[in-house]
């Protein structure tokens, strides 16, 4: 191949403003994690509520939340986005569709779309996780907490959900990075995140590979960062004498 | 103290429990016994009503479990439970095992909870392991931990679902002179146990069940010594055990 590297591209000025290409990638990266942690945030509430749900001794809640995950687990990404951001807005109630169309501005209604999207695709993801954990406790748990005189909402949140999520502190991780990952695909509708600052790089400046290399080494080093913080966290709360980490 | 009426159990078509009928009287020490599959460990739980049962009743300490009136956590808080796999909680230190329900089911301060945990531990024998986590105790430690645990809430009764089963045989001496120092200072007990040397030690009565039924009901003093006169099954399960 005969191609003539540029590095320097990312400190020449975009032509617009006094802007250079590495303003773009900065801008970018920040869209992602913004969607990213309020995404995970809705996933990590929500999923746990869904995955208590799947559990607890009563069928309707059991029902609810498994319909849930087979609709959100079912449906491609891609398609629940732009179901979120083409049609739900269509759907809402007057005054909500005209805030949303009219008052939000472009990136405002595409970010809320996507967090929603992400958030709610990933709570299915979430859910199944925090209802395996629960169910890898030995139900004798379940037992000694209700033969202490703890309610069922008090051996949730005593005894199975701390134990369950340090279990699943691997999984969770996977769907953590899954999350930003898949924040990618808000470039779709229009949110100026990475993948979309990249595109446009490539296409302003015609350094194509400069461009797409510099947005794949930024994800790597975010997942890397993130997956260091997320083993940091499962040492932290490893329980002395009971779960090993890292498969030590 | 504990009054079982006429219960009856089935999963599906299958009956577990048939017609069991017996009282504890307060200061009583019962040991139920019987071949594995015979119900006992069943019947246990449906005293403090871990495991439903579709007929009869149980009054523990004048509250019905089968009254749908009954607030059940109320009733467990005060009847003692130690299970066969100890089932400490392995996240919480050796002290908050022993603290956490008496704060959050009893409603007693920290300070409080604590030292009564402390001071029940250090009648297990234990007093130098509060910081620790089950999981870097013995089975045999651990189920004395369990023990205390369970009167750290006070309970007017005590239930035993085979606490030395999952013991390596060196460690089930040390639980079993926890249970027998229990015993003799007054605590109504029931266990769910095959250590006859216990049960001659301080049972007032032994239960013998077999497929689902109680089959025996007498004192210590009838079942081990007038073998000849109990039931065919019994005399069976006797000769097996007692040969060693």
């Amino acid at each position: 191949m005969n191609y003539n590297w540029n590095w320097g591209v990312f400190f020449q000025s975009t032509g617009i403003g006094s802007e250079i290409y590495l303003d773009w990638f900065v801008t970018g990266l920040g869209w992602t994690i913004a969607i990213s942690l309020v995404g995970w945030l809705i996933a990590l509430v929500l999923g746990s509520l869904l995955g208590v749900m799947r559990t607890v001794p009563n069928r309707l809640l059991a029902t609810i939340a498994t319909t849930y995950v087979e609709i959100f687990r079912n449906v491609p990404l891609l398609v629940q986005l732009f179901l979120w951001y083409f049609l739900v807005p269509d759907l809402l109630p007057e005054p909500l569709e005209m805030w949303f169309k009219q008052d939000l501005s472009p990136a405002a209604s595409a970010y809320l779309s996507v967090v929603v999207c992400l958030g709610l695709f990933t709570a299915a993801r979430v859910c199944e996780q925090v209802r395996t954990g629960i169910q890898a406790l030995p139900k004798g748990q379940l037992n000694a907490g209700y033969a202490l005189g703890f309610t069922l909402p008090q051996v949730y949140t005593t005894v199975l959900l701390p134990q369950a999520f340090r279990i699943i502190i691997p999984p969770l991780t996977s769907e953590f990075l899954n999350i930003f990952k898949n924040s990618s695909v808000a470039s779709l509708i229009g949110l100026m995140e990475l993948l979309a600052q990249t595109k446009q790089t490539a296409e302003f400046s015609a350094n194509l590979f400069e461009a797409f290399t510099l947005a794949t080494l930024i994800y790597f080093v975010l997942n890397m960062s993130l997956m260091m913080i997320m083993r940091w966290i499962e040492k932290r709360v490893a329980v002395p004498g009971l779960i090993s980490v890292g498969g030590k | 103290m504990i009054s079982i009426q006429n219960v009856n159990k089935w999963y599906g078509d299958f009956q577990v429990l048939t017609n069991c009928s017996t009282e504890v009287q307060k200061g009583e020490v019962v040991v139920v016994c019987g071949p594995s599959g015979s119900g006992k460990s069943t019947l246990i739980k449906c005293v403090n009503a871990l495991e439903p049962f579709q007929q009869g009743d149980i009054v523990v300490d004048g509250t019905s479990i089968a009254s749908p009136k009954t607030n059940l956590p109320r009733l467990r808080s005060r009847v003692g439970m130690v299970f066969q796999h100890f089932e400490l909680f392995p996240h919480l230190t050796i002290t908050e095992n022993l603290t956490i329900a008496q704060i959050k089911v009893l409603g007693r301060s920290k300070d409080e909870a604590t030292q009564k945990g402390l001071a029940l531990l250090d009648r297990v024998g234990l007093a130098a392991h509060a910081h620790k986590h089950p999981g870097q105790l013995s089975g045999g430690q651990q189920q004395r931990v369990a023990i205390a645990r369970a009167l750290a809430m006070d309970p007017v009764v005590m239930l035993f679902d085979e606490p030395t089963s999952a013991l390596d045989p060196e460690m089930v001496n040390e639980v079993l002179d926890v249970m027998v120092q229990l015993a003799q200072e007054g605590m109504t007990m029931m266990c769910v146990t095959h250590e006859m040397g216990f049960a001659r030690k301080v049972a007032d009565r032994v239960i013998f069940m077999d497929r689902g039924q109680i089959v025996e009901d007498c004192t210590k003093d009838t079942f081990f010594g007038d073998i000849n006169g109990r039931s065919d099954r019994a005399q069976q399960f006797l000769a097996k055990i007692l040969q060693h």
